[in-house]
């Protein structure tokens, strides 16, 4: 499906649902409440068939976080963007991992790295930091470590 | 080292759904971080009853830097360096992938020169890298010789590397626009050198390892992961091409002079570390046959396009994907219009491998773990990043 199609066929699914074509792929806006249902529809819908989540990460705008979803179809091959702004002080938004089980390990890694709570998520723990890094966060921007960080 | 003590005396441990790990008779090891099959240092925490792996664990981070973070204070001209210590094995594949990103976002035309001579680079880092994967495996299976066989060839790929670039593994050879110099005048003569002796070499591999009945046993049946298991992990790369998965980006989406090459995508059906295996040994040979297409074929003409030496991205997102030995390198920049990118994600392949480990290993023996992350060929610096 080109983008026109994928646009007309997500705003049935999901008619809150904005659209940013400026960049490569067709990029999709959403609030967090929508995600979980949503996320279904783009791996269940025939015509969609989103198999593959291939980049599961978050960015820091400083005032909020934006969690961002690679999707590709290995059947159709096309690809789409999904975005969900988050509240910075308590970001929280579904786990998708009994979807794409890739998501275990991503979302693990966008938890201890952001801070991003993943509502029932089977496992979330930190996964690449040590214990007692809990709540540190070191990827949001306003992470400070004199000692382990060096600035150029 | 604390983390292990607190498990081993954790005793019983219960998930969140419920499935109750630790009943009697159950013993919990630890392989790593410091274990010659783990290849670097991978932590795994592996619950056994018997022999019996009922859970595995990888306790990641040993060898994390935080490279996204790091490249975040670096210009565009300087991040491409951080990622040939990601995965060290494919670096130039991973400096091809940020260098075509800089590029797509500035629309920089790389002369034709350079395109091809990335490519020969790119399949002679593949070569070297199923080279030590082979060697590496056969040792983990119990074979020693084949892992001198397979450096030994290694030795010359390496070589060629060094005269060119000037560095044997951390090459950083490519930037934005092209090349960072020319060819080495030997460089035609001695990848041709090369490819004839290789082209023996791999039939003898298959002599030594591939048609051997021991290794046959050790590999057939194990570490089964099925077609829609290795998509839903995200798998890419020989490892997901070895259940059947169409995943070869040089074919999905050609980047540089690819879609200009004939080569086969290798696809296996086994679904199991045979398959995985075959897989590699046939890219080898697909890989030797790109070369040739390519080694006389060089166009003249620059190297590396005129860039500003201050590189500045418009503002925006940018993804470009590229195969490397061990699956598909994403780079995603987030760009705010400066001169260093607001944010910086590495997709590297062998996080989204490791994952379905677990869900792999449960079930089946302990000394079969070994044969399953073998061909896996994972490399801990580009999970940990």
């Amino acid at each position: 499906m080109n983008n026109g199609e994928l646009k007309s066929k997500i705003t049935e699914l999901l008619p809150a649902a904005t659209f940013d074509e400026s960049g490569e792929w067709l990029n999709i806006n959403i609030e967090p409440v929508d995600w979980l249902s949503f996320a279904g529809n783009l791996r269940n819908e025939d015509s969609l068939f989103f198999d593959y989540l291939f980049c599961l990460t978050c960015i820091d705008w400083k005032t909020h976080l934006t969690m961002v979803y690679h999707l590709s179809s290995t059947k159709f091959r096309h690809n789409i963007v999904v975005k969900s702004k988050l509240d910075r002080e308590k970001p929280e938004i579904e786990s998708v991992s009994h979807i794409w089980k890739t998501a275990i390990f991503h979302e693990r890694e966008v938890y201890e790295m952001f801070g991003v709570n993943f509502l029932n998520h089977p496992d979330l723990r930190l996964l690449i930091l040590p214990d007692g890094w809990e709540g540190k966060n070191p990827m949001r921007k306003d992470f400070e470590d004199p000692i382990n960080m060096i600035k150029l | 080292m604390f983390r292990e003590t607190e498990i081993l005396q954790s005793g019983s441990q219960v998930l969140p759904s419920g499935q109750d790990l630790g009943g009697a008779g159950d013993l919990v090891i630890n392989v790593g971080p410091q274990h010659p099959a783990t290849h670097g240092v991978l932590h795994l925490v592996i619950t056994l009853n018997g022999e019996t792996i009922k859970k595995v664990e990888p306790h990641l981070g040993y060898i994390h830097r935080s490279i996204e973070k790091m490249c975040e204070s670096l210009t565009y001209r300087q991040f491409i360096y951080v990622t040939s210590r990601m995965d060290y094995l494919s670096a130039h594949i991973n400096n091809h992938a940020c260098a075509m990103c800089v590029e797509k976002a500035m629309q920089i035309e790389v002369p034709e020169r350079a395109q091809v001579i990335r490519v020969i680079m790119d399949e002679l880092t593949r070569i070297a890298s199923h080279e030590l994967w082979w060697g590496a495996m056969a040792m983990d299976i119990g074979a020693f010789t084949p892992f001198f066989h397979a450096f030994r060839e290694r030795e010359k790929i390496n070589e060629i590397m060094e005269e060119t670039c000037g560095a044997r593994l951390t090459m950083n050879y490519y930037v934005p626009g092209g090349l960072m110099a020319d060819l080495h005048p030997d460089f035609q003569k001695k990848v041709k050198e090369f490819i004839e002796l290789f082209k023996r070499k791999v039939d003898e591999y298959d002599e030594l390892v591939t048609d051997n009945i021991i290794f046959i046993n050790r590999m057939k049946g194990v570490g089964l992961i099925s077609k829609e298991d290795a998509v839903s992990f995200g798998w890419s790369g020989p490892a997901a091409r070895g259940s059947g998965v169409n995943c070869d980006i040089r074919k999905l989406y050609p980047y540089a002079v690819y879609d200009k090459v004939e080569f086969d995508e290798i696809l296996e059906t086994g679904c199991d570390s045979l398959a995985r295996y075959m897989v590699r040994i046939r890219e080898m040979k697909q890989s030797i046959r790109i070369i040739e297409q390519l080694i006389d074929n060089i166009p003249e003409g620059d190297f590396q396009a005129k860039t500003k030496a201050v590189l500045k991205l418009p503002k925006g997102e940018f993804y470009t994907r590229v195969e490397t030995a061990r699956g598909e390198l994403g780079v995603y920049i987030v760009s705010e219009g400066a001169t260093t990118p607001y944010r910086i994600k590495f997709r590297s392949p062998g996080f989204s491998n490791l994952s379905a480990l677990d869900h792999m290993a449960r079930g089946s023996k302990l000394g079969d773990l070994v044969a399953m992350m073998g061909t896996l060929d994972l490399v801990i610096p580009d999970i940990d990043r």
